[in-house]
């Protein structure tokens, strides 16, 4: 069986103009480095491409060594959150075109977590807020006649938003708050209680607005915006925050 | 090897450009309204110290506290005044949209804080004209 070979070849589409975008990624190796430092790589990229492309070309073509976490690389599992020219944002939702490429885009790991290597940090202080503010529906009774616990057009509507967050961490990262006080909550647990407290089926509210109503709780929220910003979600953040604070003055949802 | 990696090392550095710390987070107006509460807030709070501790004086001696106060006439401290009108108007307009955010709705944060600003520029140039030709007539 022969490969068959086209006589003519097809009309070539217009060349797609590629650019040569330079990566600022700030560095740590934790077996030989003291401190983090800066590197500068080059590579051709096209506009539609993405800075999570260009860490992979990095990592595949030029320099082996460099970490970085992503699972899906699609916007969805939430592992690849790092500050982009300093804004957290979503390497793999993060455009070339975007971006100011006459100068080097800046890559680095998010803020205010255990540095472990180059972009990849200690996500535990994080996953730990999140499990205090017990993300899970609580109901003590059954069902009436039925399998299902009904709920209102309206009644799922009032947490939709918060439904949305894939614990990314890139709201709790860019929260000046969380940066320099450690036991603070953050917004992303903050956000996952709301999912919760204003869920119809859930009855527990009282029981996480009682642990949000701590020094380290809400109240720690100083509405820099910061969290709503960087969010690639695009939740309310702050508004989630402070429906719950004002849930917490009302003693109930 | 141990040395090979030693080498590597050297030629990883020199590409390195010297940035030891990390970017200054780069947000938007909240942050910076957060930064200017905060830094107006504090300067609030030693110029409420420094004020109650020189009223106080006038307990501890007229005298002392006559002689401090003829001190806060001079045109340094003038233009001071104008400063710290102006921390406690950014602070106060601030504050009430801090409240607004908290108890009503964040949706309109951004355009507030350009209210905010509006109303702390048209404050200022009505109170600083006349407090200097006050402070500079005397």
């Amino acid at each position: 069986m022969s490969t068959p070979t086209l006589e003519s070849p097809p009309a070539v589409p217009e060349e797609i103009q590629s650019f040569t975008v330079t990566l600022s990624v700030r560095r740590f190796n934790p077996e030989t480095d003291e401190d983090p430092h800066w590197e500068n790589y080059d590579v051709e990229m096209y506009a539609t491409d993405r800075i999570l492309d260009a860490l992979h070309k990095i990592k595949w073509e030029q320099d082996g060594s460099l970490s970085f976490r992503r699972s899906c690389a699609h916007g969805i599992c939430g592992s690849d959150a790092m500050r982009i020219n300093g804004r957290n944002r979503l390497a793999c939702k993060t455009l070339i075109k975007d971006l100011d490429i006459t100068k080097p885009v800046t890559v680095e790991a998010i803020k205010g977590l255990p540095l472990e290597k180059d972009l990849i940090v200690d996500m535990e202080p994080f996953f730990e807020s999140f499990r205090e503010v017990q993300p899970f529906l609580m109901a003590q009774n059954t069902p009436k006649d039925g399998k299902e616990r009904i709920q209102t057009v309206a009644q799922r509507e009032r947490f939709d938003d918060t439904t949305k967050c894939i614990l990314c961490a890139a709201c709790t990262s860019s929260c000046p708050v969380f940066w320099t006080d450690g036991q603070y909550f953050g917004p992303a647990a903050i956000v996952n209680a709301h999912r919760f407290i204003f869920d119809s089926r859930d009855e527990n509210a009282a029981v996480r607005l009682d642990i949000l109503n701590d020094k380290e709780g809400v109240w720690r929220c100083r509405t820099t915006f910061n969290c709503t910003e960087a969010c690639p979600r695009g939740i309310q953040v702050t508004q989630a925050i402070a429906e719950v604070k004002q849930a917490i003055m009302r003693g109930k949802p | 090897m141990p040395q090979n990696s030693a080498e590597a090392l050297t030629a990883q550095r020199k590409t390195t450009s010297r940035r030891p710390a990390g970017t200054l987070y780069r947000g938007r107006e909240g942050m910076w309204s957060w930064v200017l509460h905060r830094i107006t807030g504090v300067a609030i709070f030693f110029f409420l110290l420094v004020h109650i501790l020189d009223t106080a004086l006038v307990r501890v001696s007229p005298e002392a506290y006559n002689a401090v106060i003829s001190q806060y006439q001079t045109p340094i401290m003038g233009l001071g005044e104008v400063a710290l009108v102006g921390a406690i108007v950014f602070h106060a307009f601030n504050g009430l949209r801090i409240i607004a955010i908290d108890f009503w709705n964040a949706k309109y944060q951004r355009v507030l804080f350009y209210v905010v600003i509006g109303l702390w520029v048209i404050t200022m140039l009505a109170f600083t004209p006349r407090h200097l030709i006050n402070v500079f007539s005397h």
